[in-house]
């Protein structure tokens, strides 16, 4: 009898909640576009905020809505924004492949180092050391912090400890820039073949000390840019990104290091990237 | 209060006993350098934003003259530190590891480096905010290292007042007796700048808190303080951090600070020794401060000494003169052997923050293996702020930086006392420092985005 009680019990309460269930999905239904979904799905997944959105499904809301082109996200690449433009019957929108570029050049093998680092392997960790072991304060330290925090395993550690980024595998997420203590990775379109490779305010001789390949803020290469495109500020060329599509390679070509470079796809080409790293702890 | 008063050896909680290495220059009464061929002067040498140079390359300056000054609240002026020229204000390399410009000053070999504007201040009749603008314009900071600007310090908040004045004469790192052989060679301008400043806060008493490894220094101050001075020496046990404000609060007075308050939050202001002679030096016959007492020491020095430098020597003269270091030198630190900053390059120039000077040989210096973390808990229990570094380091080494805000890592304040424990010898010190260094970064980029 006992028994019989609690199972009529339970079902009743079962079929109470069921109703208050049935009632709720029916009141408290909040309509959503379909489109949003299906559109998630056609984008990467990946997560990245590479969009400046916190996640694909924030993206994907916003393309809908249409407050943003589908080109906006630079981890699909061209494919996946036309094939969400012809889902949903709008404009791809202008797609430039963007990726991430080192501004130093000063490898292992041309920079001076001073000091001996035996903390654990990681840039930051040298960095908070009295700006680190190498001569210049400004310089990649070379501890793969960059590597590590890379979504896309897009950069890998060169022989001479500068990290080399893949440009295919190179989404343009921007994990590498905030990873970095030096701030030396910007993101920019692979068509802008100007690159200056050196962050060091100093000038002359004394930047050149510390690196081989250091800029020296001659200003050669901002006399022979076209008139605007090249500025020098704190003994550094600066690129005029509204004027870029007057890049000559002229410009570099007076550089006495090497400082500038005119850069055609990948970045540190001649580079043999090692297969093994020192162990991280 | 009443702990204090009745005079047993006070401490606070936690921290650990290093072998403090003091004999090696604590009876070395304090010599005078004398001025170099250049001097450097770097435009942030404090806490804040850099100086503003008030002079032009080529001018002809005195020794305690202004030639930079406060840009904004939290800043300081700079002074000459010599007669002589200015030959450059270019970039130049700082201890903090960046290149910063500096003001480059050529001392006048045949000056007599007498100062620019001797007098003595009268600060009988001045009020509170009159003496702290003084102090503010003669550009102190605070010597014990961290160079937080003395004006600032002493300027309390809006409806905040203050009881307690803590000197701090503690010097709780190894190696170091700067402050020591301030408290012997200089009590009547400590006593001085005492009176000063407790006008200043209109606080109603000062303690001088000092360690027990001090005692000739104790029995000094007591003989000599005069009567109507509202100050009394507190002997600490010798103890690692005391020195940090936090600790020598709790160790004197036996006030905790909350979580990120500080110790005007407990009408308390907390102040080095070596600032408060300066002060009463300034007031006597209007020095500024051009020069502190640095303690050069450690086993890689030929000659440990202590020694009044001009601000701006730099680190390759003050060698020079102690006879030059051992060939065994691997590590040269600015301040202390637990929170200094260790030096690139032996062109850097002696700060108003340098209290130290230290060589350390590869006998001390050497790579340390990284064993895994046996959960002993030395670390937990050596932590003065009652951290748990043990699961904050393995968090850190998993990169979970976000977990570590939940375990309070913003508390840290680096002390190295965790580390220093370590049977393991877990870079603890060293992670935590990576940790808040991106969560600050994080936090300034959130608020950028908002």
């Amino acid at each position: 009898m006992e028994s019989l009680l609690a199972i009529g019990f339970l079902a009743g309460l079962a079929a109470l909640l069921a109703v208050v269930l049935a009632v709720a999905h029916r009141r408290l239904w909040v309509y959503e576009d379909p489109r949003i979904d299906t559109v998630t799905d056609i984008l990467p997944g990946a997560n990245c905020g590479a969009c400046g959105l916190p996640g694909c499904r924030a993206f994907a809301e916003r393309v809908v809505d249409g407050k943003i082109l589908p080109s906006g996200c630079p981890v699909g690449g061209p494919d996946t924004a036309r094939f969400i433009a012809n889902f949903l019957g709008i404009e791809a929108g202008a797609v430039e492949k963007k990726v991430a570029r080192l501004l130093c050049a000063g490898g292992r093998d041309v920079a001076l180092q001073v000091g001996e680092y035996e903390g654990f392997s990681s840039c930051r960790a040298a960095a908070t050391i009295g700006g680190g072991f190498k001569g210049c304060t400004f310089g990649c330290l070379g501890l793969a912090d960059c590597e590590v925090a890379c979504t896309f395993d897009a950069i890998t550690m060169s022989s001479n400890g500068l990290p080399v980024v893949d440009l295919d595998a190179c989404t343009a997420c921007g994990d590498c820039v905030r990873a970095c203590p030096k701030d030396l990775f910007v993101i920019e379109p692979v068509s802008h073949c100007l690159v200056v490779q050196c962050k060091s305010i100093l000038e002359g001789e004394e930047a050149l000390e510390r690196c081989k390949v250091a800029c020296t803020g001659c200003g050669l290469c901002a006399a022979d840019a076209p008139e605007g495109l090249i500025t020098m500020k704190d003994n550094l060329p600066v690129i005029n990104t509204e004027k870029i599509e007057h890049q000559t390679e002229l410009a570099t070509l007076r550089c006495p290091t090497g400082a500038i470079q005119w850069i055609v796809g990948q970045q540190f080409k001649e580079f043999i990237p090692l297969d093994t790293m020192p162990a991280k702890n | 209060m009443a702990t204090a008063l009745a005079r047993h050896i006070e401490t606070f909680r936690h921290g650990v006993h290093p072998d403090d290495y003091k004999e090696l220059t604590h009876d070395r009464p304090i010599e005078r350098l004398p001025f170099m061929d250049e001097l450097v002067l770097p435009l942030s040498q404090h806490l804040g934003s850099a100086s503003r140079p008030v002079v032009s390359v080529g001018e002809y300056v005195y020794r305690g003259q202004l030639i930079a000054e406060a840009d904004g609240f939290v800043s300081a002026n700079l002074h000459a530190s010599a007669t002589g020229t200015i030959s450059a204000i270019e970039l130049r390399n700082h201890p903090s590891g960046r290149v910063v410009d500096s003001i480059v000053l050529t001392p006048d070999p045949v000056s007599p480096q007498t100062l620019y504007n001797e007098r003595s201040i009268d600060f009988s009749g001045l009020t509170p905010s009159e003496i702290v603008q003084e102090i503010g314009q003669g550009g102190f900071v605070g010597l014990g290292g961290a160079a937080f600007p003395t004006h600032v310090k002493l300027t309390a908040p809006e409806g905040k007042k203050v009881r307690f004045f803590l000197v701090n004469a503690v010097e709780c790192e190894p190696y170091l007796n700067s402050d020591y052989r301030a408290l012997l060679e200089r009590y009547e301008s400590i006593f001085l700048g005492i009176r000063v400043v407790l006008k200043a806060l209109e606080a109603e008493i000062a303690y001088v808190g000092v360690e027990m490894n001090k005692l000739d220094a104790i029995e000094l101050l007591k003989q000599k303080m005069p009567a109507d001075l509202p100050c009394e020496i507190v002997p600490l046990e010798t103890k690692y951090p005391q020195g940090a404000e936090k600790m020598l609060t709790e160790a004197v007075l036996d006030i905790e600070i909350p979580s990120g308050r500080l110790p005007i939050d407990v009408q308390v202001i907390v102040n080095n020794v070596g600032t408060v002679s300066g002060i009463g030096e300034y007031f006597q016959y209007g020095q500024p401060l051009v020069e502190r007492i640095v303690t050069v020491t450690g086993p890689g020095i030929r000659r440990p000494s202590n020694l009044m430098v001009p601000i701006g020597t730099k680190l390759s003269d003050v060698v020079a003169y102690c006879g030059g270091m051992h060939e065994n030198v691997r590590q040269v630190l600015f301040g202390g052997p637990m929170m200094g900053s260790a030096q690139r390059f032996l062109d850097v120039p002696v700060m108003k923050g340098t209290s130290g000077i230290l060589f350390l040989t590869d006998y001390e210096v050497f790579p340390r293996e990284e064993y895994p973390c046996i959960k002993c808990q030395r670390c937990v229990d050596a932590c003065p702020v009652f951290l748990n570094p043990s699961r904050l380091g393995s968090l850190a080494k998993a990169r979970l930086y976000d977990d570590m805000m939940d375990w309070h890592i913003m508390d840290c304040m680096e002390c190295g006392s965790c580390s220093y424990v370590c049977p393991s010898n877990i870079p603890l010190v060293q992670r935590f420092r990576v940790a808040k260094a991106l969560l600050r970064e994080q936090k300034a980029r959130e608020s950028k985005d908002e």
